[in-house]
């Protein structure tokens, strides 16, 4: 179990799932087809021992000193070098969506599928932690989708978008959607590879969220203000919001829309189509 | 819940480094994590056990050297401590700094038996 968020996962198996329009019809247990990889290490019984933490001992002599200054996030970045060079040989505009949960992500791939599946080939890859109720959403629009069930991870890595790459084999000149789990903290951590990195928040959220997470707003290119058509009845203000996220990041381009009535999505288009250079 | 994958990744460095060496045990770890780099030091502390058990770091003795975050303001030029990311400048307001340490993440030396 995990005990930060008690989520209850047991085990760091993340699932790498293929889903079909087929399988759309509301179930949510997995249909065990993909493969599973072992990727966080596992835990058993908590043996406790005291935490050991003498800030800047030394090391004793007689044994082999290793001084490596490795970067711990150096494999990742590593990996999303190799995932961003794949993107730019298949010319393949890869977007990271982060977001908190709830703030549409999902509804905004449905529309956006929709809209513009004569115009490109999509693909999309869903991060979620435990179901595929989403990736099933995304299969209905027709596009292409490979599920990743982080499990107990609560954000995506860059190994995670090469084994599903492999799966979904997208085709040159199209687009890429990742749905990053729904977690503004550590998604900025880890570089997937993408061509750009889309922060988006909702209106029925705090006008500050970009001060609460400056890190995922100052790694993003784009943010989007979604629920539009609820500003009538919440209190957000959409210029405060604007200014905050310019404090912390250097974006200044914002899409104020609605994924539901689809008021704004046209501006959001024309910012792929620019992205792409069409 | 990033810092089990942290040290998912630790473990993996150390790992390949105790390979390299055909040696057997990592007596002790020295990592450098800056104070701007997103890791909870409870959480840290919390996940260590669990994301070391049954791995090559399960009885190492681990040494972090914590690196306070400094910046440098765009505007007026002047550095200061930063305590947390994006703070403004304390001498002009300014949100626009230039973070020059504290986002390290690093795996320093390893003590290998
Ligand atoms: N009113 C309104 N509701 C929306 C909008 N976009 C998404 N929602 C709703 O917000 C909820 C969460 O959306 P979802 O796409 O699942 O969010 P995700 O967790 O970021 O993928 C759902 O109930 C959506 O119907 C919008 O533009 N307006
Ligand atoms: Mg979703
Ligand atoms: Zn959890
Ligand atoms: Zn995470
Ligand atoms: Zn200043």
């Amino acid at each position: 179990m995990c005990g930060i968020c008690g989520c209850g996962q047991p085990d760091g198996t993340i699932k790498i799932t293929k889903v079909s329009a087929e399988h759309t019809h509301g179930h949510d247990h997995d249909h065990g087809h993909g493969h599973e990889h072992h990727h966080h290490h596992a835990h058993g019984n908590g043996r406790h021992h005291a935490p050991h933490q003498h800030h800047g001992g030394s090391f004793q002599p007689g044994k082999t000193v290793l001084q490596i200054e490795q970067d711990i996030l150096g494999k990742n970045n590593l990996l999303a070098e190799h995932n961003r060079g794949f993107f730019e040989a298949k010319n393949i505009l890869a977007l990271n969506l982060v977001s908190s949960p709830g703030s549409g992500k999902t509804a905004l791939l449905e529309r956006t599928l929709t809209d513009l599946k004569n115009e490109f080939p999509c693909y999309v890859i869903e991060g979620d932690q435990q179901t595929s109720n989403d990736a099933s959403r995304i299969a209905a629009t027709g596009a292409e989708v490979v599920q990743i069930n982080t499990g107990k991870g609560c954000h995506l890595e860059a190994d995670m978008i090469n084994d599903a790459l492999k799966q979904l084999k997208p085709a040159d000149d199209s687009l890429l959607f990742i749905e990053n789990v729904g977690n503004l903290v550590c998604p900025a951590m880890f570089d997937l590879g993408e061509g750009a990195r889309v922060v988006i928040i909702s209106v029925t959220e705090g006008e500050d969220k970009p001060v609460k997470y400056p890190d995922m707003f100052h790694s993003s290119q784009l943010c989007i203000i979604n629920k539009i058509d609820l500003l009538p009845y919440v209190s957000f203000d959409v210029e405060k919001a604007k200014e905050y996220a310019r404090r912390v990041s250097h974006i200044t381009e914002f899409i104020e829309l609605s994924a539901t009535t689809g008021q704004g999505m046209e501006q959001w288009y024309e910012w792929l189509r620019k992205k792409v250079g069409r | 819940m990033h810092e089990l994958s942290i040290i998912a990744s630790i473990v993996d460095i150390a790992e390949e480094q105790v390979k390299k060496a055909s040696a057997q045990q990592v007596d002790s770890i020295e990592l450098e994590i800056g104070e701007l780099a997103g890791v909870e030091w409870a959480v840290l502390e919390f996940a260590w056990e669990v994301g070391v058990q049954r791995s090559v770091l399960e009885n190492t003795d681990r040494y972090i050297q914590r690196i306070p975050g400094k910046a440098r303001c765009v505007e007026c030029g002047s550095s200061f401590l930063m305590k947390q990311i994006f703070d403004p400048c304390p001498k002009c307001g300014s949100y626009f700094n230039e973070i020059l340490k504290g986002k390290e993440l690093r795996v320093k030396a390893l003590t290998v038996s």
